[in-house]
C-alpha cells in the first residue's frame, strides 16, 4: 500500500470511547430483574444530571421519547451533549430550552421534507455550542461499537471530506489489506431515553418497524429511561423473546405513557402531526413568540397528558391513528 | 391531460429513467422519492427502494415526509436499523443513492453542512451530512437531482460534506473511498450531467427541449466540459405525467414546487 499520511480528525471527541471503563460500570450495575415502573418527572430527577451527554432514541420525528423530552426543559437542565442522530423535532426541543452546549452532529437543525427550524439555527449559529461533525452512519456505527464493548470500528465513510476534517475520527491503515479506513470512536453515552410500543415493567423492550439505532443505543448508555405505549406481562414478553430488542438489564427507568412520540410519528400506532409540527416552525420566526409558544405547551403543561389536551386530546389522537392506517 | 410539463415534472422524469428494473436504490425525501416511485409504476416495477432509517422496498402508498416515517415500511419487506443499511450499503449491494440539490462544485462534491469562512461561527448552519456522506461513499453510483444556478453550482463549496470525486482525477480513491463509486449523474432543470473519465471534472450529457448552452454556462460559477455530442433530453411522455400527477404527487407537494 501507499505510504500517504494517515488524517486525524480535528473535532473534539466529547466522550471517552475507553470500552474497559464501560466493562467496569456494566460488571458493577445491578442486574436484577426488578419492577421499574415509575414517573417521566422522577426518571428525570434520578437519571439525568446538568452536563450528561444524552442519546435519544428514534428518528427525530418518528418514535421519539417526547414527554422525556419536554421534562427535560422543564427542570431545566443545561450543559447537555447530545448525538444528533438525525434529531429534528428533538433538536428543536433541545434548542428550545437552551439545554445543550455541545454536540456530536450528523443531522441536526432541520425537520427533512418540513423545511429547517429558525430557532435550531440560532443556537448553532451563536457560537456558544461546540460541534463536532460526523455522517449518520458513523454516528450508527460509535453506538455499535459501543454496543460491542469495543473502542472504535473501521469504516469506509466520511474519507477525504470536511465532514471528517471536523470529527475525532481517525484514518487508519488495514492490518490485513493495507487499505485506508476511517477509525469511528465508540460513544458511550450517558444516559439514553427512548420509546417504544411495548414493555414490561422490568424494561424488557419490543419496537415495531425500523429499529434506528435503539438497540445499539440502550446497549451503549450508563443509564437507559424508556417511555412505552403500553404496558404488558412478562409473561406476553416470553411468549416471544425474539421480539425483545432492548433487554431488561441495559434498562433503569420505565413510564407507561400512551401517544408519547406526539407530534411525531408512531409506527403502526398513529402517524406524526403535520400541524403543530407547522406550527413550532412558525413559532420560531420570532424569539419572543416562541417563549410564548414553548411556555403554552410545556411549561405551564403539568404534564404531557395536558400538553396532549392543548392539541386536541383523544379526538385529535383518533385522527392521526386514521391517518397512520390511510383512512 | 395537460402535456405541457414544469421543470419539476422534467427533473423526476428523467430522473425516474435512469433507475432500472432490478435495481436497489437508497432514497430521499422530496425529488428522489417522487423519481423511484416514477420509476416503479413505470418501467421498473422490480425497483428495490430502501430508506436510511431502515425500510426496505416498501410499496409506498404515498410519498414519505420523513425517510424514518411508517410510510417507508409500508407493505416493505424488511424493517431494520440505519446501521443495517450503511453496513448494506458498505458490503456492495446498493446500485444508486440518490441526492437532493445542494451546493456542488464541478467535480461532484456536496455542501449541506453549513455557509461561510468560519465554521465555529457559521454564517448559516445546515443539517450536515445526515446520510448523504455515508450514501455517496458506499453506493456504487450517486445521482443528484437541483434546481441549477450560479449560487448552487459553486466553483468552491464552503463545506465538503459529502464526496464526489474530491479534487478530481484519482483522488477519491486515494482518499480511501471504494474503487468504482462516485457521482454519476447531475439532473437540473437545464440539463444532464455526467463526469469526464479521466478529469472527473462535470460535463453535459443532454439539453433540455427549449435550454441552450448559454443557460448551462450562465448558470455555473465554474466550466462544464461541452462535448462535440450531446443529447436532447426526451420530454415526458403523457402516461408519466399522467402517473407523476395522479398517483405519486397527487396533493402536488413537490411538483407544485415548478
Amino acid at each position: 500500500m501507499n505510504d500517504t499520511k494517515l488524517n486525524t480528525g480535528i473535532g473534539e471527541l466529547f466522550m471517552s470511547p475507553n470500552a474497559d471503563e464501560m466493562r467496569g460500570f456494566l460488571r458493577n450495575k445491578k442486574k436484577q430483574m426488578k419492577n421499574k415502573l415509575t414517573t417521566v418527572a422522577e426518571a428525570i430527577d434520578t437519571y439525568v444530571n446538568d452536563g450528561d451527554y444524552l442519546a435519544i432514541g428514534g428518528f427525530g420525528g418518528v418514535r421519539i421519547p417526547t414527554a422525556l423530552i419536554h421534562e427535560i426543559i422543564r427542570k431545566e437542565k443545561k450543559n447537555l451533549g447530545f448525538a444528533g442522530h438525525v434529531s429534528t423535532h428533538d433538536c428543536q426541543l433541545l434548542s428550545a430550552g437552551k439545554s445543550f452546549n455541545r454536540c456530536d452532529a450528523a443531522y441536526i437543525v432541520g425537520l427533512e421534507a418540513r423545511g429547517l427550524s429558525k430557532n435550531s439555527r440560532r443556537m448553532f449559529e451563536s457560537g456558544n455550542v461546540k460541534v463536532t461533525e460526523w455522517s449518520n452512519g458513523a454516528l450508527s456505527w460509535r453506538f455499535k461499537a459501543a454496543a460491542m464493548g469495543l473502542p472504535y470500528l473501521p469504516s469506509r465513510v466520511m474519507l477525504g471530506t470536511d465532514t471528517f476534517k471536523h470529527s475525532a475520527a481517525k484514518e487508519v491503515e488495514c492490518p490485513f489489506t493495507g487499505q485506508k479506513l476511517a477509525a469511528l470512536p465508540a460513544l458511550y453515552p450517558d444516559v439514553a431515553i427512548l420509546h417504544v410500543h411495548r414493555a414490561d415493567v422490568y424494561g424488557n423492550c419490543q419496537i415495531d418497524g425500523i429499529l434506528v439505532a435503539d438497540d445499539d443505543i440502550a446497549k451503549a448508555s450508563k443509564r437507559v429511561i424508556v417511555t412505552t405505549e403500553k404496558i404488558i406481562s412478562n409473561e406476553e414478553i416470553r411468549r416471544e423473546p425474539g421480539k425483545t430488542v432492548i433487554p431488561y438489564w441495559c434498562v433503569d427507568a420505565v413510564i407507561e405513557m400512551p401517544f408519547g412520540s406526539y407530534p411525531g410519528n408512531m409506527p403502526g400506532e398513529y402517524f406524526s402531526d403535520e400541524e403543530h409540527l407547522k406550527d413550532w416552525l412558525v413559532a420560531e420566526k420570532d424569539e419572543m413568540q416562541l417563549e410564548e409558544f414553548v411556555g403554552h405547551h410545556i411549561l405551564s403543561s403539568k404534564d404531557f397528558y395536558e400538553y396532549l389536551e392543548k392539541n386536541g386530546g383523544m379526538n385529535k389522537m383518533k385522527q392521526l391513528m386514521q391517518a397512520e392506517h390511510l383512512y | 391531460m395537460e402535456t405541457t410539463y414544469n421543470p419539476m415534472e422534467l427533473m423526476i422524469t428523467v430522473a425516474a429513467r435512469n433507475l432500472e428494473d432490478g435495481a436497489m436504490v437508497v432514497v430521499g425525501t422530496g425529488v428522489p422519492v417522487a423519481a423511484a416511485m416514477l420509476a416503479q409504476m413505470t418501467q421498473s416495477p422490480n425497483l428495490t427502494i430502501m430508506f436510511e432509517a431502515g425500510g426496505i422496498a416498501p410499496l409506498l402508498p404515498t410519498m414519505p415526509i420523513s425517510v424514518g416515517d411508517s410510510r417507508t415500511t409500508h407493505k416493505g419487506l424488511k424493517a431494520t436499523s440505519m446501521a443495517e443499511i450503511m453496513e448494506l450499503c458498505q458490503a456492495g449491494v446498493v446500485d444508486y443513492c440518490f441526492l437532493g440539490g445542494a451546493q456542488i462544485d464541478k467535480y461532484g462534491n456536496l455542501n449541506s453542512t453549513m455557509i461561510g469562512d468560519d465554521y465555529n461561527k457559521p454564517k448559516t448552519r445546515f443539517p450536515g451530512s445526515g446520510g448523504a456522506n455515508d450514501l455517496a461513499s458506499l453506493c456504487w453510483r450517486t445521482m443528484v437531482v437541483t434546481p441549477q444556478n450560479q449560487k448552487r453550482f459553486a466553483n468552491k463549496v464552503d463545506f465538503i460534506t459529502t464526496p464526489g470525486f474530491l479534487e478530481g482525477g484519482t483522488s477519491r480513491v486515494e482518499a480511501g473511498l471504494p474503487a468504482n463509486t462516485g457521482p454519476y449523474k447531475v439532473i437540473t432543470d437545464i440539463g444532464v450531467y455526467g463526469y469526464h473519465e479521466e478529469s472527473k471534472a462535470m460535463m453535459l450529457l443532454s439539453l433540455h427541449p427549449g435550454k441552450t448552452l448559454e443557460d448551462v454556462k450562465a448558470n455555473a460559477e465554474f466550466d462544464i466540459i461541452i462535448p462535440e455530442n450531446y443529447e436532447t433530453t426526451v420530454e415526458p411522455s403523457a402516461e408519466e405525467l399522467r402517473i407523476l400527477r395522479e398517483k405519486v404527487d397527487p396533493s402536488g407537494v413537490i411538483i407544485g414546487r415548478g
